[in-house]
């Protein structure tokens, strides 16, 4: 043990042996002089680290010692941060900082910039109708390139997006909640929302899901075409938002109705805001079309069925969105 | 040796004379030139503690029921993408840390670019000979950004499946070819094929990386090549350039700046919590969530989109521009068309085609300073607007009426900014003008004294 103190006080301490200067050489860099303080100080933050560097393990196999993650990265911060103050300790103080000048060189090779024109002329020099070789050159690296690139085509229905136009519902679909339990017109509560969607249909598609509130006959201004949708004032609208696609999952029922007079379906991504009672219309926020709805009927026995498919197609806009009605 | 070693690798590789200069090289000093190695040793963080998590991370979208050890997830739906990350933090030893470490760099690094590119810009570095490393940088940012959101978006938790939808909805939004474009990108309509999960895993996991990082290689032998610009100082002149060479004197301080970057990465993602994925739950398309945040670096975007006021560009029965095109599409072409041209733009207008190797004070080039204001004045309104829910719950200010306010001062303010600045500019450069008479007013004063 003594031993092993000896050896390292030495260690720590003890005088290098100084290399005989080599006398007569130009010096690269510039002399200085020793620091022993500082090379002490490196020392010792080599160490700090090695320990530090040495928990790791430790903290990572003892299930005992409690919160892993941040006593993992303590440790492992702490041997880099060690590090980094060593080699600021050796960049300040034990190796020379000289300032020293290089040339930026030349901007630039005008000879041997020549010499390449030169060299790509005379290598083409015994085409004659270059023209037309490069136009036919073009012509195959651009068939080629198409060539390349058509597999890419496999990666989904470039050519067809009828599919953005299609929905599970239809007429008759009865509405589901989260566990499948089919809605009863007299589930459906005023003052809340209700995440809807069809039965035995997949639901992880925009199409499916629905959101589903209850209002009172004078908040519902239903254009005189979709006067039937709205069985007992229970109406239905894709949950999908017509901006970007994300789910309207907030519904503002006014508190202070003094301030905002009527209920708001809220998308929380960018807070477009849609008027359940006057057929999804946009009130705020940046979704440039209503919010489809979709027709219900009551089942004799009181459940919620759709009567149709959406007043539109469901989810962000894209050029043809327009164009068509949704398809079941 | 050291002899021994130089002459093994000289015989082997004739580059004695290659290295002995590069050992030499002059870095000029000043604490901004530090922010493109921030960023450079990020990356290397970034790399390598994904490598870590790609051996545990499965991309995949199969359904399966959660019986880990978190419990409020038991038994719930998800996909295996989802539960690997799950279990990354929960199960796999010292994941957590290192899953964390990893989405901290990936915030410092885009930070650091950022900067990197206003020090750039802000000090002229981007001229004639440099204009083609400044645009390989910009593109390294814009690759920065898709690689951060596809790797937050893979992990398939509620806000990824927001962030998703949101750029199917921003790609469907591309005027005529939009839909057909994410149909092939998704392999059909939102969510897409389950496929859809290993093509962003092998963007994220090989393609950009690897691009990334041969750019950044390029980006590197293109500044040695043309070495570092520099600020103008005794003996630095647009011929030679004052420094500390590599070795001893830059080396060490480079080393303990890469250290460093290393211990707050790790001191970040051991101590302080970022995207507790086991909180939002897993993804379905009916699902949202209130007061939802992407990563910072995508805050702009977010702030756009919600700041267009509510309409389709239609025609007839086409729509011509979907709404979202505007914040998700036409506003960052628009930025990086700015960043991309600036060179070629102040070139035209000042006509300076010269080599320039010493940097610009930012008041020494007053309209190019202002522009630059404005121009990042008008992206920040822009990241504000993005926070404007967060600032609702904070200060309770009106979301309508913070939005109707930044609708207006994304215009405004950007001008104040431009004539504030150019004003401050010229001050400066006056008031140091002033202070060179004085300082000889008072000197022949002694002098005749």
């Amino acid at each position: 043990m003594k031993r092993w103190l000896v050896a390292a006080v030495v260690l720590l301490l003890g005088r290098g042996r100084r290399r005989p200067l080599l006398r007569g050489r130009k010096r690269i860099v510039e002399p200085g002089f020793p620091d022993r303080r500082a090379e002490t100080t490196a020392v010792a933050l080599f160490l700090a680290a090695a320990i530090c560097g040495a928990a790791f393990p430790v903290i990572y196999a003892v299930d005992a010692i409690p919160r892993p993650t941040q006593f993992l990265g303590l440790a492992l911060a702490l041997c880099f941060a060690f590090l980094a103050a060593a080699c600021l300790v050796i960049a300040r103080h034990l190796v020379v900082t000289e300032e020293s000048e290089e040339e930026y060189g030349p901007p630039s090779h005008p000879e041997e910039q020549e010499k390449l024109e030169q060299l790509v002329e005379e290598s083409g020099e015994r085409l004659t109708r270059k023209r037309l070789l490069v136009v036919a050159g073009g012509a195959a690296g651009t068939a080629l390139g198409v060539a390349l690139v058509t597999p890419a085509a496999s990666l989904g229905p470039l050519l067809d997006v009828r599919s953005l136009y299609r929905t599970p519902w239809r007429r008759g679909v009865a509405l589901v909640d989260e566990v499948g339990r089919v809605f009863r017109a007299d589930d459906v509560e005023e003052d809340t929302f209700y995440t809807a969607y069809p039965q035995h249909a997949d639901r992880e598609q925009m199409g499916a899901p629905l959101v589903v509130v209850r209002l009172k006959q004078a908040e519902l201004h239903l254009p005189a075409e979709r006067r039937g949708w709205a069985p007992e004032g229970i109406v239905a609208y894709s949950k999908i938002c017509t901006h970007a696609g994300c789910a309207i999952a907030l519904y503002r029922k006014p508190t202070f109705p003094a301030v905002e007079p009527r209920p708001a379906l809220v998308c929380p991504c960018h807070y477009s805001t849609f008027d359940p009672g006057r057929a999804g219309k946009v009130l705020f926020g940046p979704a440039g079309r209503d919010l489809p709805q979709l027709p219900l009927q009551i089942a004799a026995g009181g459940e919620l069925q759709a009567a149709g498919n959406f007043s539109g197609p469901v989810g962000p806009s894209w050029w043809g969105v327009r164009n068509h009605g949704a398809r079941s | 040796m050291i002899r021994r070693l130089v002459r093994y690798l000289d015989e082997r590789s004739g580059a004695a004379p290659f290295i002995g200069k590069a050992l030499r090289y002059v870095f000029p000093d000043h604490w901004s030139f530090l922010l493109g190695e921030v960023a450079l040793y990020s990356f290397v963080v970034l790399v390598m503690t994904g490598v870590y998590l790609t051996l545990f991370f499965e991309p995949s979208l199969q359904s399966v029921h959660y019986h880990g050890s978190y419990l409020p997830l038991d038994g719930r739906e998800m996909s295996e993408a989802y539960r690997s990350a799950v279990d990354i933090s929960f199960r796999v030893k010292a994941g957590l840390l290192i899953r964390q470490t990893h989405h901290w760099a990936a915030d410092v690094f885009v930070a650091a670019i950022v900067l990197h590119l206003l020090r750039i810009f802000f000090t002229g570095a981007f001229r004639k000979p440099r204009d083609l490393t400044y645009l390989i940088g910009v593109t390294m940012l814009g690759l920065a950004l898709l690689e951060g959101y596809l790797g937050y978006s893979m992990v398939d938790d509620l806000l990824s499946g927001m962030g998703l939808a949101i750029g199917y909805g921003v790609l469907m939004s591309i005027p005529f070819v939009g839909a057909n474009l994410a149909q092939l990108v998704w392999g059909g309509p939102y969510p897409g094929k389950h496929e859809f999960e290993s093509r962003m895993y092998a963007f994220h996991v090989l393609v950009l990386p690897i691009v990334i990082a041969t750019l950044i290689a390029l980006h590197l032998v293109l500044v040695a090549a043309r070495h570092h610009t520099q600020f103008r100082r005794r003996r630095a002149t647009e011929r030679t350039v004052v420094g500390v060479p590599m070795l001893p004197g830059y080396a060490p301080r480079s080393l303990a700046l890469a250290f460093a970057v290393a211990a707050v990465l790790f001191l970040l993602g051991g101590l302080v919590q970022i995207n507790p994925i086991w909180e939002w739950g897993p993804y379905h398309v009916s699902q949202a969530t209130n007061g939802a945040q992407p990563d910072w670096y995508l805050g702009w975007l977010i702030g756009a989109l919600r700041l267009v006021p509510s309409f389709d560009l239609t025609i007839g029965n086409y729509t011509l521009v979907p709404n979202a095109f505007w914040g998700g599409a036409a506003f960052p072409t628009a930025v990086f068309g700015v960043l991309y041209l600036w060179p070629w733009l102040e070139r035209k207008v000042t006509g300076d085609r010269a080599f320039h190797n010493l940097l610009d004070r930012p008041r020494d080039a007053p309209w190019r300073t202002a522009i630059g204001v404005a121009f990042f004045t008008w992206i920040f309104i822009v990241f504000v607007a993005g926070a404007s829910d967060r600032l609702f719950i904070l200060f309770g200010l009106s979301y309508s009426g913070q939005i109707w306010v930044y609708r207006v001062l994304v215009w405004v303010l950007p001008i104040v900014a431009l004539f504030l600045t150019k004003r401050v500019c010229d001050a400066l450069v006056r008031g140091e003008s002033i202070e060179r008479d004085r300082r000889a007013a008072e000197a022949e004063a002694v002098a005749s004294a």
